[in-house]
């Protein structure tokens, strides 16, 4: 075989391997969704949604989960959004690009990896006990806020590179101050690319369990919370619950919070997609 | 060969720093005086003092990487956001100094337009990208600005090419459409000097050539530097020439005598293609 002849083979072999990996992974999602659905999807109901949790597998539902899980979704958002993409335009924009910087970059970068329960401590012990918050809502949400900081400002701050100079430059030579060419020029450019880092992030804080665990989310809160200071569970922390009970009408119940739980991470992960690729066709140059 | 790896010394041959006048009542727009540019320990720009004439076209040649986008920068202070820039001597604008700590940049840049090599429209409509000059000064009013994007596109003599379609995307212009685009944005904000970092070359030659007319036509009313790889092109537009080697000024003066008769050796060579 000549060298053309071995590279095109190469070529395809490759692409082969790459077909089959991606096509088992696939499945292996499709057969654990499709596990999911044939186990929960009977027991999902309207009168599932909307009841309280009970001891009794069949009147259960997961009614304080959602809305739980809702109330830390939105605190979470609010406090970690403005903080994040606010940290991280401080970061690339205005600070200074000295030691002390790169110094900052890497721990962010490292608190970015450092594992959730780690974090559930650190809330517990500041938010719970310090600032005595007790196992509230907002000590949840400020807890999970933490973790994906890390996550919202390495986003942030990749989207804002990711604009090219030449826009930059366009914008000051014309008389724009530096806030005016962030405001008017990188923003909007790089809009899409933080929303899609903040949204993913957020995804992955609606599925945490160990952090709220340790911060002290109930497995049985007989009511639906009103306010950030109301103590809470949320849907992972149910599903977690209700699988480790032996009878199987629990572990029923448990497949069909499955369902609703990654209902909700489908579509935020769908929102990012979305919003990405607007943004993209937007601009393009 | 000799003569040519060596630095000259700047002070052995006085250069010329002064182009001659065409009437008594034309000044000099923008003065440098003995400018010293550091990048960090390195030396882009070394001692360099040049007057420049108002309503003229001036061209900064010289092989790659002799300091010519460096030394046009400084006029409306693009190098001030680059690491380790640091600059000695003086730039002024209308004789006044405009390193000096009163100054605002933002104003400056009102007042000195620049137009980048590679043609830079926002990812905004036309109209919105000859408008964005007037809106960052806190213009609201609708009409004076419509009047100041259409006078700026015929100045840049685009206006009867995208006459209807002001609400186009600007990146769907061709590159020449693009760059007079960016000529009409830098307009715009009635800038008196505008500062243009080989405009024409990532264009075509028909493209290059509208762009080159425009050029002379602005000339009646703005102070105009160039800077360019192309000696046609420096010597067809430009009045004054300033040539450039590894951070000095070799030689200034009328383009005409600097492509026909230049007084230093190394002038002649790089005009004639020998080196660079
Ligand atoms: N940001 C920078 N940091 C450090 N050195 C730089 C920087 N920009 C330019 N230089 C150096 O300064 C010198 C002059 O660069 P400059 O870009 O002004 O050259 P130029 O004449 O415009 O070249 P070209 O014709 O290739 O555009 C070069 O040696 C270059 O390496
Ligand atoms: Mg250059």
């Amino acid at each position: 075989m000549n060298k053309v002849n071995t590279s095109r083979f190469k070529d395809k072999a490759f692409r082969r391997l790459g077909m089959v990996v991606t096509v088992s992974c696939l499945l292996i999602l499709a057969v654990f969704v499709g596990f999911v659905l044939y186990m929960g999807l009977d027991r999902l109901s309207w009168e599932f949604l909307m009841s309280l949790p009970s001891r009794f597998a069949d009147q259960s539902g997961i009614y304080t989960a959602w809305i739980g899980s809702i109330w830390v979704l939105v605190l979470t958002t609010l406090i970690s959004f403005p903080l994040g993409v606010g940290a991280g335009i401080y970061l690339e924009e205005y600070g200074k690009k000295n030691k002390l910087a790169t110094f900052l970059e890497i721990n962010i970068a490292n608190l970015a990896g450092v594992p959730s329960i780690i974090y559930g401590l650190l809330g517990l012990e500041v938010f719970v006990r310090i600032m005595q918050m007790g196992n509230s809502i907002l000590a949840g949400a400020l807890t999970l806020a933490l973790l994906i900081l890390p996550i919202i400002i390495v986003s942030t701050r990749e989207s804002l590179r990711a604009v090219p100079s030449s826009i930059r430059d366009a914008s000051n030579a014309l008389g724009a101050s530096k806030w005016q060419t962030i405001w008017n020029q990188v923003l909007p450019a790089s809009f899409g690319g933080i929303l899609t880092g903040v949204i993913l992030a957020l995804s992955r804080a609606v599925g945490e369990t160990a952090p709220l665990i340790v911060v002290g989310a109930l497995a049985y809160v007989p009511f639906a919370p009103r306010g950030p200071l109301d103590e809470f569970t949320v849907l992972p922390i149910q599903i977690f619950n209700w699988v480790s009970r032996p009878q199987h009408e629990f572990v029923i119940n448990a497949a069909a919070a499955i369902i609703v739980l990654l209902l909700i991470t489908f579509v935020m992960n769908g929102i990012a997609v979305y919003l990405r690729n607007r943004w993209q066709s937007k601009m393009k140059w | 060969m000799e003569s040519e790896t060596q630095n000259p010394n700047p002070k052995a041959s006085k250069v010329e720093t002064k182009p001659k006048m065409d009437s008594k009542d034309q000044s000099f727009k923008l003065q440098a005086n003995n400018v010293d540019v550091f990048y960090g320990d390195f030396q882009a720009i070394k001692n360099i003092s040049l007057d420049i004439l108002e309503r003229s076209i001036t061209a900064f040649i010289g092989p790659s990487g002799c300091g010519k986008s460096t030394f046009l920068r400084l006029f409306n202070r693009m190098n001030d956001y680059i690491d380790g820039f640091h600059m000695e001597g003086e730039i002024s604008l209308d004789k006044q100094d405009i390193y000096d700590p009163s100054i605002k940049v933002e104003e400056l840049r009102k007042t000195v337009g620049m137009v980048f090599q590679k043609p830079n429209p926002f990812p905004k409509s036309i109209y919105e990208n000859v408008a964005y000059g007037l809106r960052i000064q806190g213009i609201k009013d609708e009409d004076f600005i419509e009047k100041r994007v259409v006078e700026s596109l015929k100045q840049a003599t685009l206006f009867s090419e995208i006459k209807d379609d002001l609400d186009k995307q600007a990146l769907a212009l061709s590159g020449g459409q693009q760059q007079r685009l960016c000529i009409a944005r830098a307009l715009a904000v009635k800038p008196s000097v505008l500062l243009m970092d080989e405009p024409t070359s990532a264009l075509d030659p028909i493209s290059s050539g509208k762009i080159e007319d425009l050029v002379h036509e602005l000339k009646k009313n703005y102070t105009i530097v160039i800077v360019t790889h192309n000696m046609q092109q420096a010597g067809r537009v430009s009045d004054n020439t300033a040539f450039l080697y590894m951070g000095e000024l070799i030689e200034y003066g009328d383009t005409q005598k600097i492509f026909t008769n230049p007084e230093k050796d190394r002038t002649q060579n790089y005009i004639t293609g020998r080196f660079g």
